[in-house]
């Protein structure tokens, strides 16, 4: 055996390393899954080019002109008209939710000014608070809509160049018109940041304790589920607090993001994500044996909320799916909720459905946690 | 002592994995009592302590824990019952005095800080309760979790091995201890492997590989194991203790010091096989009375390894 290397020493340090690999079944696992599902998700989910995007149509006569610009728009891809006869305020409606991505109007008098040659204009309303999620649609349109316009009113063989014939696309980048990311990206990082400091704090809750050895005595004593709990998240809600101000004013003050809502509906937004997420790790200390698996649990649910809730790459732009995936979780109905508030000057109703959803996470995940809690050791 | 025992359990039954590690023990400890529970490690003592303070939930078995049904009452156990692990549980990151607080929360003790500073003042805490307990040597830290164990008035004291690492002089403070709390009525479970601290218990109670095996007095104990032990004295012991290997009626012989301990069950057969031994190697045979230790060295060989 050399002084400095032998291969015997080696060799036991490796067969140690390996039995401990082999014992801890969450972390094997963990190295099998998390390539494989990092690899689905980038691989089908995720599309920098969205398409397929949700569109309303306001178009109080659909005439053949109409119809005929709504198929091309469909047939370059990035539009979907799910809401095709919906009423001016409908639509205004949908796209401060975020259900629609597009709003396409077209005026009662289109059809007219077609055949009459008299400047025919439409209105498309697109949704720029994620500008990568307008971009495509909006660059494509102008061309494809005119084609199609003048194919169906025969005017090809004329070729009418004329500035009068030609249709007018009038695009307004709503919430962000100059396609700032940051806008986006930064209300966006509040909940991640959030996200990630919450839970995995609270992960390590009750396995700390039973590392330490001092679950036993806890639970010898006359603590009842419910209090350990709330004992161990609510301390974290004072630290989600701290966190929250600090972006907010960073937000502001470093990247001048606009914030046109109510502040007090985006704190109660705020505060139930928070109290989601701290119950969500606490969960997860439930379900772990030793602060490493939690640790490792928190990162596997971590990564596809990234880069499922919309934050990374355009919610709509995902396969149905993926989308129904991202709705498990709360970051995606964070998300929402905060871009509504902030960029879109979103009142209560506008954002009840997110905050819905994350107060019913916040029974999901207590009433889970409690059932997990295990009062004795067995 | 006609009253209702303070523990009363029988029957339990622990299994992990198909293996019983408590196989149908049963135990009755009197109010007011010391009672010892012994038996080597992993003998399921800790496991047994356990089931009786609603820590786990017995697979079989029923009892009564003052009087609480233990696999219903757990709740009520754990108010009346101050259970001491035998691993230190409490928070090495707080002090003396805010581990204390903080048990005096968790069982509503008003005032808390009289409770508190009332208990330190007990157990000699009051000029190190603002030390934190992680920085605590094993016999302060050991004073600490029975002043947080008795914070609250238990009827009952469970102690799970408490002396384990502690120096003579604070094991004995710590059984001084425990003598007046048991004279102010407090009944006491206490498991331990040390003999001398099994002779300081009003009755002890013996349990084997999951089993019960012995209890009673140390006189008792002692005496329906139904051991005779002599001594040999001399010279040549080694000589003498390698031909009484597998000698007639010697199940035990053990070197203390300048003497050999020699134990069997078949007091006739051992006298004569050491008699024949001493008369060949020269060296000189004494009776003498068995001992706690013989007892359950006995005990130990006799029962069943239940890892097998």
């Amino acid at each position: 055996m050399s002084r400095f290397f032998s291969l015997r020493r080696l060799a036991a340090l490796l067969a140690k390393e390996l039995i401990q690999m082999r014992r801890d079944r969450i972390t094997f696992a963990m190295m099998l899954g998390i390539p494989l599902i990092q690899l689905i998700l980038f691989g089908f989910a995720i599309n920098s080019d969205p398409k397929g995007l949700p569109a309303a149509l306001v178009a109080p006569t659909q005439d053949r002109y109409t119809r005929a610009m709504v198929s091309a728009l469909e047939l370059t891809g990035y539009y979907r008209f799910t809401h095709p006869a919906a009423s001016a305020a409908e639509a205004e409606a949908l796209i401060t939710k975020g259900d629609v991505a597009f709003v396409v109007t077209v005026p009662s008098d289109f059809g007219r000014r077609v055949e009459r040659g008299d400047h025919p204009t439409i209105l498309i309303e697109a949704d720029a608070t994620d500008p990568s999620v307008a971009s495509g649609a909006i660059s494509t349109l102008g061309i494809v809509a005119a084609e199609a316009l003048l194919r169906e009113s025969g005017a090809e063989a004329q070729a009418a160049e004329t500035e009068a014939t030609r249709l007018q696309v009038t695009v307004h980048k709503r919430y962000n018109p100059e396609g700032i990311t940051q806008y986006n990206i930064v209300p966006g990082l509040l909940g991640v940041i959030l996200q990630m400091t919450m839970v995995m704090m609270t992960s390590m809750a009750l396995t700390r304790e039973v590392e330490r050895g001092t679950m036993e005595n806890l639970l010898s004593m006359p603590a009842t589920p419910i209090e350990i709990m709330l004992g161990k998240v609510l301390p974290y809600l004072g630290v989600g607090a701290v966190q929250v101000a600090v972006v907010l004013v960073a937000a502001k003050l470093i990247f001048d993001v606009p914030f046109v809502g109510a502040l007090p509906l985006l704190l109660l937004g705020v505060f139930i994500f928070v109290a989601a997420l701290v119950i969500l790790g606490y969960l997860i200390s439930t379900a772990s044996r030793t602060q490493m698996q939690a640790m490792q649990l928190t990162f596997f649910f971590f990564l596809p909320s990234l880069l499922l809730s919309g934050f990374m790459f355009p919610y709509r732009g995902m396969p149905y799916w993926a989308q129904t995936l991202g709705e498990i979780f709360p970051l995606t109905h964070f998300l929402r909720l905060i871009r509504a508030v902030m960029l879109k000057g979103s009142d209560y109703a506008g954002v009840a459905q997110p905050m819905a959803a994350l107060a019913v996470f916040v029974g999901a995940f207590a009433t889970l946690a409690l059932l997990r809690f295990r009062r004795t050791l067995d | 002592m006609n009253a209702e025992p303070a523990i009363e359990v029988r029957g339990l039954t622990k299994r992990y994995g198909g293996r019983a590690v408590v196989g149908d023990v049963s135990l009755t400890v009197r109010k007011g009592e010391i009672a010892g529970f012994l038996g080597p490690n992993g003998s399921g003592k800790t496991t047994t302590i356990r089931l009786m303070c609603g820590l786990l939930t017995p697979d079989a078995g029923e009892g009564r824990v003052l009087g609480h049904d233990i696999r219903r009452a757990g709740r009520a156990i754990k108010r009346e019952v101050g259970y001491m692990t035998q691993r230190f549980s409490f928070y090495e990151d707080l002090t003396i005095e805010e581990n204390l607080n903080f048990v005096a929360g968790l069982y509503g003790l008003r005032p808390a800080r009289r409770h508190v500073s009332d208990t330190l003042a007990d157990l000699g805490l009051t000029a190190r309760r603002h030390q934190l307990a992680g920085s605590l040597s094993g016999g302060w830290k050991q004073r600490l979790a029975l002043a947080a164990c008795i914070m609250h008035a238990p009827k009952l004291l469970m102690l799970d091995e408490p002396t384990a690492g502690v120096d003579p002089k604070a094991r004995r403070e710590f059984w001084d201890e425990i003598h007046r709390l048991a004279a102010e009525g407090l009944t006491v479970l206490v498991s331990t492997h040390y003999m001398d601290e099994a002779e300081r218990c009003h009755r002890i109670n013996y349990i084997s590989y999951g089993k019960l095996v012995a209890k009673g007095t140390v006189a008792e104990v002692v005496r329906n194991a139904g051991l005779t032990t002599v001594i040999l004295e001399g010279d040549d012991l080694t000589a003498a203790a390698r031909r009484l290997e597998g000698a007639a009626g010697v199940d035990q012989i053990a070197p203390f010091g300048a003497t050999l301990h020699v134990v069997g069950r078949d007091g006739a057969a051992l006298r004569q096989s050491v008699e024949r031994v001493a008369a060949e190697t020269g060296t000189t045979m004494h009776p003498a009375e068995t001992s706690l230790e013989d007892v359950f060295i006995q005990l130990m060989g006799g029962a069943k390894d239940n890892m097998g």
